[in-house]
Parts: C-alpha cells; structure tokens; sequence
C-alpha cells in the first residue's frame, strides 16, 4: 500500500492504494466518484475515459502511482456552478444517450477532442471516438452531439 | 425534471425509491412516508390485468402490495411498475402515458420501478411487452384516478362530475369559475380506489403529452455522472467479492489451494460445495487474491464451433417444441407441382449481448432480511431465485433494479445476485461482486445459434404456392412466414445447446427473418422479378405493405441499379406487433472485399407512437446493433472453451460502422402501440445480405455473413468487414 495524493477535478485527494491498482479502481471503489465507468479493463471500450491533463485516458490502463503525477479531471469535474459543459449541454440537448453507461467516457472522449480540435469534420470525429464502445448503437446522435459542441464552443461556451 | 433526487418528505425522511438510502424502508412505510393522498389499487380479478394476473401463478398479491398510482398532497404523483429502465427509455414513456391520463404536467411524475418490495409484481421487462401491456395498464389506473378526482370535487362543491374538467394537476369548474388542485383534493383523507374494470382512455388523435418528443427522463444524471447505476451502489462497510471460474464448462474441481490468497489481508475465501468466493476490503485486493488461488479443474471434451450446427440438428431436445409448428395445406403435394423450387440452408452464430455494464450486485443482510442491488430485466424472477436458494420467504427478500448499463435480452438472470448475498452471508457484511469483461462474455448466456432449412415452390408468375422452414435451436418467434402461402410447414426445433443461450433482443425473430427474407430475395431472382415486387405480389398485409412502400420511397428503391462495387437490398417482416422494413446500400471495395454499409432506410410502423424521439433512438439502435450480429458478431468456442471473450477479438460495432440512418416512422394513431425495442434489429441482415447479393451474384447463408477470419476447418468467407 502506499499514499498517494490526487488531484482529481482541481481538489487534493489523500488516498491509500496499491501503487499499482488502477486509477479507475481506486476513483470507483475509493474516491466513489463512480461516474467514471468500468466496461472491460482492457482499455478497449472507452467507459472509463478521463482527462490526464487534458488529453482523453482510459483509467483502467494507468496506475494509480503514475496517475498521481497529473491533474485528473473526471465526468464530476466538467459542470462548474451548476453550468454544464459545452459538451454536456450538447449530449443533453443531442439526447445522445439510451442506456447512459457509455456516456461519461463519451463526454470525456469529446472533451479532449474538441480542445485539440475545435471544430472537428465527421471523419475526425469517427477516428478519434473510434474506442468508445456505445452498445445501444446511439453513435449518429453522439456525432451529432459533438458536432453541437463545437458550434457551442465557437459561441464562446467553456468545452 | 428530477424525479430520483433525493428528496425529503414532510416526515423528514429521503424518499430516493431507488437508491441505497431506502433500504430499511417496507411497503408500509415507503406508503406512510409519501402520505395520505389518492391510492390506486388493482383488484385481481379483472380480466385485463395481463401478466399480472394471468401468467403470476402464485404471486397473487394481497391488496395493499397492489398499489400502481399515488398522489401526494402536494401534488407530486408516484407510479408503481416492476417493469425496468434499460436504456430502452420506458421511464419516459410510461410516465408520458400517465400524464396525459391523469391530466398532470409531465415532471409531476416520478416512476417507481423494479423494485420488488415497492412495486407490484412483474414477469420482467422482456419481450417488447412493455408498451403494449403496461402502458395500457398504467393508463386506465390513470384515468381511474381522474375519475375519483372528478367526483370527490363534485361531491365538495355539490355539483354534477359531468359539469368538472380536469387538466394540469386540477380540477375545474367552469361554470363557477374554481378550481382545486389534485393534491388540496387529497389532502388529509387517505383515499382508495379499487379498479377492476376498463376506463375509458383517451383516444391516441387527442393526446398531448403521450406521443410527443418528450426528452429523457432524468437525463441531466446521464452527461453528469450522476445516476447510480447497480455496479455504482456502494454500502457503508461494504466489501468487494470475487469468484473462481472453472477453466471450462461442465468442469469438475481436480485440486484447491486457497492458502496464498488467505495470507493476504482482509481476504476472507469461502467454498460452499461447488462455489469459490472470496471477501476482500477492496476490489484490487479481491481480485489479487482470485489470481493467487491455485485450483485444477477437469474439462470434458465437448462440441466445436466446426461441428455445431451439424450437432444441433442432431441432438433433439423432446419436449421443448411441441406445439411450435404451422401446417397449412399441403407442402407434401404443392412443392413437387412447383413451377420453379429452391431449397437452402442458413445459419446464426451464437453472438454475446456484452452489455456495457456487466453483471453487477450488492447484497446486503440485515436482521435476516436480503437486499440485492442489482442489474436484471426481472428483479421478481432474481427475487425466486434468492429465495430457491437461500430457503426464503418472498417477504426475506427485496430486489433493487437501479436503471441499468442495458441488457438487451442477456440480463434475467441473477447469477450474481446469488453470488454476493452468499459472499455477503459468510462475510457478515455487505459485498458488491461486478464482474469482469470476460466473465460475462464467458459465464453470461448467448443468443442461441440456429440452422434453418428453407424450402420454397412458386409459379412461373411469382405467386409462392408452398413454403417449407425448419428451425433448428434458434427459436420460434416470427418463424411463420407473413407472406401468403397456401400450402405451409413451419416447424421449430428444439435442441440441446453446447453453450449456455438464452433470451437476446429479437432473438429467434432476427435468424427467422434473415432465413425467410433472404431466400425470399433468391426466390425473386429465380422467379426473374424485382425483390420488392416478388414480395409486395405475395403479400396481402395492408400494414406490412405500408411499410415496404415507405421505405422503397424514402430510399429510392429501383432508382440506380446496383453494381458489383454498390449493391442495394431490401427486406422486412412484423413481430411482436412491430412492422418494419429495411433498405440498405451497401459497398464492397473490389480489392479487399471489404464490406461497408452505407445507408440504412428504415420504415416503421408500431400503432399509435407514445415518444417519437424516444422511438427513433430505438429503432437507430436496433439497427446498429444488428450490424454487429449480421456482418461480424461471432462467439468462437472450443471444448468447453470461449475462445474470444474479449472486446479485442470480440467486434462490436463501432463508429466507422454506422451507416447514415434514416428513419421513416408510420404513427397509426388508430390502432393500439405496440412495443419497439426489438423488431427494429430483424431487417437489417437480411437487407444487407441482399445488397451484397445484388452487387457480387454471391448469396450469404451465415450470419455474421462478414467475419474477420473464418472458424478453423471452415473456408475463409468470402467478405470482410
């Protein structure tokens, strides 16, 4: 065991782990941020995606001790006082969803897309959400919703 | 809108029907705590109650349990079903359908649902039978509470019922210019109402809540991660439990050593006969000591997937399919005077649901009293199976079906249910046991594969004269041909399955249709005409036809003439009271053979629409998770032995396999809704399969028709995808 400090959705998180337990374990079975999915530990489906340092992570990949070196941001960090996130507000509006399971991981997927690319084609966004597995087919009103976003995003709505 | 917040009752007591904090809460006191007010009860004996009552054996309920609708004082309204929300978006429309018969705003609503100690009993949610029976259901207790409303405001102002309007939340009296809400009606009096006979409902062309592009209930808890799902639910002292596998099926235990995962702290392992489990503190742990368990296990020789479909139609199951035939006429005698014959042989694979949240339970013991959080499309049928096997009275034992990461057929069962109350039993503590990815692609139940043999006859001028379908282990649902036959045998037969299967979203109905849509495409070309005007030629439903035509319109059917690179294909059928047709367009790249579909056309028709929004969600996912099952989906197995239990080498569809999808909906406001979460799937491989006939003259007979390598001992396919 070993303690780590996190800083997950801009606090300081004390915890106690294995150095090598996955980050996605311990915000789950830890933290209880539970909006971080688990679907297959393999890093092939994308429901447990968040932000290391900005960039889209399958936290089943990462272990805790490296993870504590990044600032995380999680599906709980996207809304600030009560605003949701562009791309939030654009799944919701988009009803880019059935199940919700795949959801966050899609969100943060979109996240991270739209801040290296602003205003992505339907070609870019297909490649790069590629690893998000939605297996209630919801993908064309997920492109959609990320589409929405980045129009949201050039009105000046924070990603 | 927020209906599962938490909220708190003027006792000061959270009422969050289907999170943890409840947990201690019965019926009687879930009741007290949402306070007097309009209850609405069901009596037994009324001859609508569908499943109810009719297929409920023992589970007659004692009147207080039968509570479907209540209205608060302060006006918030809670319904009562056991049905489940799965992502197929019933929550919705259920509360849509109460809505408008109730006459209150939508948000008013909170659904209470599969929860089998606050909800009435239920068969599950399964077999698109939400809509058609417990929207009905759910509607008349509805407007039976409209109608007590009505009279208990006419009885205060001494006024006819008759002279009184209700509409949003109130009730009115327009020739007195007053009005009094629902909730100041109730007020202070506990009222009941018993229902046993049919209320008028409102006719579909009137609604307004009902049929309308509601949006997701709750979906803010959706982009938020808010929604506790059942892997999500977490108790105080909780511990995470973990179980060992055999290394095959039918696997017999050899040796066990469990003294490595004993020394690690907090592990506690448990072995009840056959059963492996272990307790940690942690999930990490958990399963660091389920890898340091030493067993060897003893794993008989069994089928192949080279063999299958040769032992399926080998190896009957008596019993299981008596009645499961449909003779008409005389095949015996018509087939042989046949102008023009075609006899073949198809085949589905066993495919995985691999629902995204795999199987997932919390159990909890308090006082003798189990509670099981967990994720099932039956919370009453995983309540049997908790009191089967831990010798419990229905009163012992509570199932909580938090809105679930899907199932789509693969969640009935409730194998971990019994897992962590039994790790949770020897623990003394509360035990979550979610299970890995390969556990559930592995110990979770399969679609069932099947072989069906087709046999058709037709004159020289089209007309079908004698049709012959056997089916071998996939199913009987939709294996009678919606086409005009006059001589027919249609028989299903059951067999014994070398895997575990089981029920899966559209099942039987999705290898029926692609069997009969396919060669019904080959039997167009023997006979020299067009797929859709051999189909529309022997086909005399008006409603079946609509559809075709709907969606041969919208796609431009018969406009380009497909090419060996752009095939075009057309298929259809009903089931369930769904009627759909699918066109596709698909492309096959010359060099690679490398199959993609380009555009899917789908039309529609379900009776009246309750959520068109709702709907249309559906009905695109249908299609795209029959892309998976047409094209690449394929359990692949040895000896006992799933050989792909990974998403890796498991495909699923993905992004880059999602065709435009058009949607074309056919909303018969004169005729009752029917459920739409499976038939939506069953055009789609048949559609393609033709398409790709169209283009290459090459007929696919297996589905998945485009596998990314062939089984061992098998030819290579002929496409990739």
């Amino acid at each position: 065991m070993g303690d780590f400090v996190l800083n997950v959705n801009g606090a300081q998180l004390r915890v106690s782990a294995p150095a090598e337990e996955t980050l996605l374990s311990v915000l789950r079975n830890r933290l209880n941020l539970t909006g971080t999915k688990y679907g297959c530990g393999e890093g092939q489906c994308g429901a447990c995606t968040v932000l290391l340092d900005g960039r889209e992570t399958r936290s089943c990949m990462v272990s805790v001790e490296s993870a504590a070196k990044a600032k995380i941001v999680t599906i709980e960090g996207l809304e600030q006082n009560g605003k949701l996130s562009a791309v939030q507000q654009a799944f919701l509006d988009e009803g880019a969803f059935q199940c919700g399971y795949c959801t966050s991981g899609m969100i943060m997927g979109a996240t991270s897309l739209l801040h290296e690319q602003h205003n992505p084609t339907e070609e870019q966004i297909v490649e790069t959400m590629e690893g998000h597995i939605c297996r209630c087919g919801t993908y064309p009103r997920i492109v959609e919703a990320v589409k929405r976003a980045s129009r949201l995003v050039a009105q000046g709505a924070s990603r | 809108m927020n209906h599962r917040d938490e909220r708190t009752s003027e006792f000061g007591q959270s009422i969050s029907p289907t999170r943890p904090g409840i947990a201690g809460l019965d019926r009687r006191d879930f009741l007290k705590v949402l306070g007097g007010g309009l209850m609405v009860c069901l009596t037994h004996a009324s001859s609508w109650a569908q499943e109810s009552g009719r297929a409920s054996g023992g589970h007659e309920l004692p009147k207080e349990l039968s509570t479907w609708l209540h209205i608060a004082a302060d006006g918030r309204v809670s319904v009562f079903t056991g049905k489940v929300e799965v992502g197929q978006n019933i929550r919705t429309s259920l509360a849509q359908l109460v809505a408008e018969e109730l006459r209150v705003p939508f948000d008013t609503i909170t659904m209470v649902m599969g929860d089998t100690d606050l909800t009435p009993w239920d068969m599950g949610t399964f077999g698109s039978r939400t809509t058609p029976t417990m929207g009905p259901q759910l509607r008349t207790m509805a407007a039976a509470a409209r109608q007590m409303l009505l009279e208990v405001a006419a009885e205060r102002w001494h006024v006819a019922p008759a002279s009184l309007t209700a509409a949003d939340g109130k009730v009115a009296d327009p020739q007195n210019a007053r009005s009094l809400a629902y909730g100041e009606l109730t007020r202070g009096e506990k009222l009941v109402k018993t229902v046993s006979s049919e209320e008028s409902l409102t006719p579909a062309p009137e609604w307004k809540i009902a049929g309308a592009a509601v949006p997701k209930a709750e979906g803010r808890d959706f982009v938020t991660g808010k929604h506790k799902y059942p892997s999500d639910i977490s108790l105080p002292e909780m511990m995470f439990g973990a179980v060992l596998r055999p290394d095959g099926f039918n696997a017999k235990l050899a040796s066990l050593d469990t003294s490595a995962a004993e020394k690690l702290p907090g592990v506690k392992v448990v072995q009840d006969g056959d059963f492996i489990g272990l307790v940690a503190s942690d999930a990490f742990t958990a399963q660091h000591a389920l890898s340091a368990i030493q067993a060897k296990w003893d794993v008989p020789a069994q089928p192949s997937n080279q063999e299958l479909f040769a032992y399926l139609k080998n190896n009957p199951e008596s019993g299981r399919d008596d009645g499961q035939q449909h003779v008409s006429g005389s095949v015996a005698q018509a087939m042989p005077n046949a102008d023009l014959k075609l006899e073949e042989q198809y085949t589905v694979a066993y495919i995985a649901h691999a629902p995204l949240e795999p199987r997932a339970a919390v159990a909890e013991w308090t006082d003798g009293k189990l509670t099981v959080w967990t994720g099932t499309q039956r919370p009453f049928g995983v309540r049997d199976e908790l009191m089967q096997a831990f010798h419990l009275p229905s009163a012992q034992v509570r199932v909580i079906q938090p809105d679930m990461g899907s199932g789509y057929g693969g969640k009935h069962t409730g194998e971990t249910a019994i897992e962590a109350a039994r790790l949770a039993k020897a623990a003394g503590k509360p035990v979550k046991v979610v299970w890995t990815r390969s556990e559930e692609f592995t110990w979770a139940y399969l679609r069932p594969a099947g072989l069906i043999e087709i046999k058709a006859g037709a004159r020289r001028d089209g007309t079908l004269v004698a049709w012959e379908h056997h089916n071998y282990n996939s199913g009987p649902a939709a294996i009678g041909t919606p086409y005009n036959v006059a001589n027919q045998l249609i028989q299903y037969h059951a067999a014994k399955s070398p895997l575990r299967q089981g029920s899966y979203r559209g099942l039987a109905s999705t290898a029926n249709h692609f069997a009969r849509e396919s060669h019904m495409d080959s039997m167009a070309h023997v006979v020299g005409m067009g797929p859709l005007e051999f189909r529309l030629k022997n086909l005399a439903d008006s409603r079946l036809q609509a559809v075709f035509q709907a969606a041969a319109a919208k796609f431009g059917w018969g406009i380009s003439k497909s090419t060996p690179e752009r095939g075009f294909g057309i298929a259809g059928g009903v089931d369930k009271g769904g009627y759909v047709a699918t066109c596709a367009e698909i492309q096959i790249d010359p060099g690679s053979k490398k199959v993609r579909i380009r555009r899917i056309v789908q039309a529609w028709d379900c009776g009246a629409i309750v959520n068109p929004d709702g709907l249309r969600n559906q009905l695109t996912g249908a299609i795209v998770q029959g892309i998976g099952g047409a094209l690449f989906e394929r359990i692949l197995f040895a000896n006992g032995r799933i050989l792909n239990a990974h998403f890796a080498q498991y495909r699923v569809p993905r992004f880059s396999d999602t065709p435009q999808v058009e949607i074309v909906l056919v909303d018969r406001k004169d005729l009752p809704s029917a459920g739409a979460g499976e038939t939506g799937l069953v055009g789609l491989a048949p559609a393609v399969g033709n398409a790709i006939f169209a283009a290459s003259g090459i007929r696919l007979r297996s589905m998945p028709m485009a596998p990314q390598s062939g089984v061992p001992g098998e030819p290579d396919p002929s496409f990739r995808s």
